[in-house]
């Protein structure tokens, strides 16, 4: 280590202004503070420093992330044994069972996930080097994160070059052009989806992405799924009782039967524990709780995310989803309030999207209206508009931009609070 | 007695070295300097030329826009440097020690037998007005104006800070002198604050003409920013004096005995010392004979203050106007590798107020800091981390970045007039992105004192 450190020593005058490598200073300032925090020392002002940096407190995210990782890869891997058992029910008809083939479903996942990882960040840090060298400073720390957000919040199949152009526009309109890292409005990696959600629609919706491979045995079998099998999600399923031909995982059902006949089918479909472990079709991140409890429990044990807009983004969607209860006017706004937080990118985005403090509510009061309002607006879209099956990222992304005029609120309580003490005196 | 204020936010930096409670007569500095740069925004005019005798007491510079405010030398000698930087602004004055004493003198007098502007003229022409500061601005008091009280603060809460009931002991006539003084000065009242923690000094507990409060709570409980918000907060045109305990010594001494006495008791402390003690010596002492051989290692960086407010200094420079806290740490200024000491280590020599460091399950050590920043400054990215540490109702985050856009009416209606720099030096040790917040308070102000005062 003292020989590195010795290396990096002799370096540093090289690369600064007036060295020889002077044009090469970001690069080098960020792989240099990659390994050593610099030698800069306080001024003036606290002679001490707390510990923490945005190293850091952004890599505690980033390991938050890697249980919700690591399950989206086993279950990318499962979902398309799953379907190649119905086509070949010699070779792989055990492969539907969860548990079976561990080691077969890693491995594909492995393949279908990691190259959306690389892409992610290989376009996203690019992106970030350039706005460096044209800044004249290193990496900051921010895409860190967005980078393995974007990967997870991906269907598995999506085409390589559509997260690139996604993640270029994120990284570039989203953030760079407000000034980088801490400036942006809304959040990168629920923009980079955006994105891919209005502009590659076929893509990111419908029953052909959600499972692995989809496309492929339709291909190979004339055209259509094989018999018995399906490509939809839960809340695609939920959303078609709203319309004319109600279906469960692709069985079409009566379209007069009733909302009691409807949740029946739909619960024996998806088992609510199988979808607190994560055992159902979604985006690579988003299908499993516990992975994202998991995460979650590390970022409120550091303090790194603000509990106040995770526990009130929950109570808003239940709270909004009982509303939904009560008025009761179709199957879905009787599903259970329960199911709506553990299905579809619920907890995903409350864990790991809402919280991003940049682009939430920055007042402590504001994160609780943030966190409910989103919350309640997530199941609103899903329940009210099923054009829109998954309500979560565009309530965020909606919150995004109202979270200043929340704070705005609260500046203004407070403001008026001290101004009263005055008036009494 | 009003009943003790508990304080739930703040945070208490355990460092380690605190100062033993010995009191010792520090050796005779041979020098000192009186540094315009210790009273914020100030353009000395200075009345004597290098080379020419002082008296203790002696007038040597006078505010320029305020030739009322006088600074006066705290010991007899000669004028041996006028050092200049920049622009040929004034850095020290420096002052050679004569061997022998020679006070300027006056009448001794109760300042209750006399009026306002008779204690305020005595206080102006021999030097003790400078020792009063004010809020807003946190600067040298305007003598023309009238504070509707004063604040006085029996208690330090800063890191290692010095314990003043152990430093006041037994100079009770003299405190209670300054305090009558002080009293004259307002229409309102003198207000001294103890620590509600346990029983203060006598001198505090037994003080007459003035109310006392009690607070409760980690740093910044100790800062009269915090007492002033708390028991009698600044609107705008609405000013409030400050002083430290011992200045107000300084200042009853004066009227008593009728001469200048600069005499102040500072620990010495931080984990670079070897002999951590308080030491009797005089503002503005030259520090070499109190470290010279009492530090453990070369690479220091010695405060004049405490760690989270103080000026660095040299090791043989010079102690500050307004201090009674010498603070020595480890400069920082050497490479962290980043699984060892940097930003993935585990980080057990690390005090955080972030629960990604182990130290707060730990919360009892006390820990050798160094002046590393830890990090490199970014953009605001966390945010709520301040909240916790400022006792004020005021939003820390938007204030900052109102001053950062330089939006005064913004400024004023989050509460600029009731705050001082050192208010926000648990912010600035807090931050994640590493911005210099007490440097951008002290714009904010001072770009009130230009537009608005």
């Amino acid at each position: 280590m003292k020989a590195l450190k010795k290396v990096i020593q002799n370096l540093d005058p090289k690369f600064e202004k007036g060295g020889k490598w002077e044009k090469m200073y970001p690069l080098y300032e960020t792989l240099s503070t990659f390994l050593f925090t610099p030698k800069h020392v306080t001024k003036q002002g606290a002679h001490i420093r707390d510990g923490v940096d945005l190293k850091r407190t952004m890599f505690m995210v980033v390991l938050a992330l890697i249980p919700a990782l690591l399950f989206g890869i086993y279950n990318t891997g499962h979902w398309y044994y799953e379907l190649q058992s119905y086509l070949n029910p010699e070779q792989y008809g055990a492969y539907s069972d969860y548990l079976t083939g561990f080691v077969d479903k890693v491995i594909y996942g492995l393949f279908q996930v990691l190259p959306l990882v690389i892409v992610s960040y290989g376009v996203g840090l690019g992106v970030e080097f350039i706005f460096g060298f044209v800044r004249g400073h290193g990496l900051h720390e921010g895409f860190l994160v967005s980078g393995m957000l974007i990967p997870l919040t991906m269907p598995a199949d999506v085409p390589l070059w559509m997260v690139g152009v996604a993640t270029a526009f994120a990284v570039i309109i989203g953030k760079e052009v407000f000034g980088g890292t801490g400036m942006n409005i809304v959040n990168i990696a629920l923009t980079a989806r955006a994105f891919l959600f209005f502009a590659y629609p076929t893509a990111m919706t419908g029953d052909k992405v959600w499972k692995s491979g989809t496309s492929d045995i339709i291909a190979s079998n004339g055209g259509v799924l094989p018999d018995g099998a399906s490509g939809a999600t839960a809340l695609g399923d939920m959303a078609s009782f709203v319309g004319s031909s109600p279906m469960v995982s692709g069985e079409a059902l009566s379209a007069n039967a009733s909302s009691a006949e409807l949740l029946q089918k739909f619960e024996g479909t998806y088992d609510p524990l199988h979808a607190i472990i994560g055992m159902i079709p979604g985006s690579v991140g988003e299908t499993s709780l516990i992975a994202i409890l998991l995460g979650a429990g590390l970022l409120l044990y550091t303090g790194v995310a603000s509990w106040r807009i995770i526990l009130s983004f929950f109570a808003g969607g239940f709270a909004f989803a009982l509303l939904m209860n009560l008025i009761g006017a179709n199957a879905y706004m009787d599903m259970p309030a329960y199911y709506h937080l553990i299905i579809g990118s619920f907890a995903f985005g409350a864990v790991f999207m809402a919280t991003d403090p940049v682009t939430a509510s920055q007042t402590q009061y504001g994160k609780l209206w943030y966190g409910f309002l989103g919350g309640g607006l997530a199941i609103l879209i899903r329940v009210l508009n099923p054009a829109y099956p998954e309500g979560v990222m565009l309530a965020i992304l909606f919150m995004n931009i109202m979270a200043p005029l929340i704070d705005h609120y609260v500046v203004q309580a407070n403001i008026t609070r001290r101004k009263k003490r005055f008036k009494i005196a | 007695m009003s009943k003790a204020v508990r304080l739930k936010k703040g945070l208490d930096i355990k460092l380690l070295g605190e100062a033993d409670q010995v009191k010792v007569e520090a050796k005779k500095p041979t020098m000192v300097a009186l540094k315009p740069s210790d009273f914020h925004g100030l353009v000395p005019k200075v009345t004597l030329k290098e080379g020419e005798k002082v008296k203790r007491g002696e007038v040597v510079f006078y505010d320029k826009y305020n030739k009322d405010v006088k600074f006066v030398s705290p010991v007899t000698g000669t004028i041996s440097e006028i050092l200049r930087g920049e622009k040929r602004r004034i850095l020290e004055i420096r002052i050679s020690v004569a061997a022998t004493d020679d006070p300027v003198k006056v009448n001794p007098i109760d300042p209750s037998s006399i009026s306002r502007e008779e204690v305020k003229s005595m206080m102006l022409a021999n030097g003790l007005w400078p020792f009063v500061k004010q809020r807003p601005l946190d600067k040298i008091a305007d003598p023309s104006v009238n504070p509707k009280s004063i604040f006085i603060s029996a208690f330090d809460s800063a890191p290692l800070a010095p314990d003043y009931d152990f430093i006041m002991h037994g100079q009770d006539q003299f405190f209670q002198h300054g305090l009558n003084a002080l009293a004259k000065l307002t229409d309102g009242k003198v207000n001294i604050t103890l620590n509600g923690k346990d029983s203060s000094d006598d001198c505090f507990q037994n003080a007459k003409n003035v109310e006392i409060h009690k607070i409760i709570g980690k740093h910044p409980a100790g800062n009269v920013g915090t007492h002033i918000h708390h028991f009698d907060p600044i609107d705008k045109g609405q000013f409030v004096f400050t002083l430290n305990p011992q200045d107000v010594v300084i200042i009853g001494k004066f009227f008593a005995e009728g001469q200048y006495d600069a005499s102040r008791i500072v620990a010495l402390t931080g984990s670079e010392v070897e002999e951590r003690k308080y030491y009797k010596t005089i503002i503005g002492a030259r520090l070499n004979k109190i470290l010279d051989g009492n530090l453990t290692s070369e690479n220091v960086r010695v405060i004049s203050g405490n760690a989270l407010t103080g000026r660095a200094v040299e090791k043989d420079g010079f102690l500050g106007f307004y201090d009674a806290h010498i603070t020595v740490l480890p400069e920082g200024d050497d490479h962290k590798f980043f699984l060892t000491e940097g930003w993935l280590a585990p980080g057990f020599d690390k005090f955080s107020s972030h629960r990604l460091f182990p130290t707060w399950l730990i919360p009892n050590k006390r820990h050798r800091l160094d002046t590393n920043l830890n990090g490199e400054e970014r953009g605001f990215v966390v945010t709520g981390e301040m909240e916790k540490v400022l006792p004020f109702d005021i939003l820390p985050m938007q204030l900052i970045k109102a001053i950062m856009v330089n939006d005064i009416d913004a400024m004023e209606q989050l509460g600029i007039y009731e705050i001082a720099p050192e208010d926000f030096a648990l912010c600035e040790y807090v931050c994640t992105s590493k911005i210099a917040i007490q440097e951008k308070i002290r714009e904010g102000l001072d770009v009130i004192g230009e537009e608005c005062m």
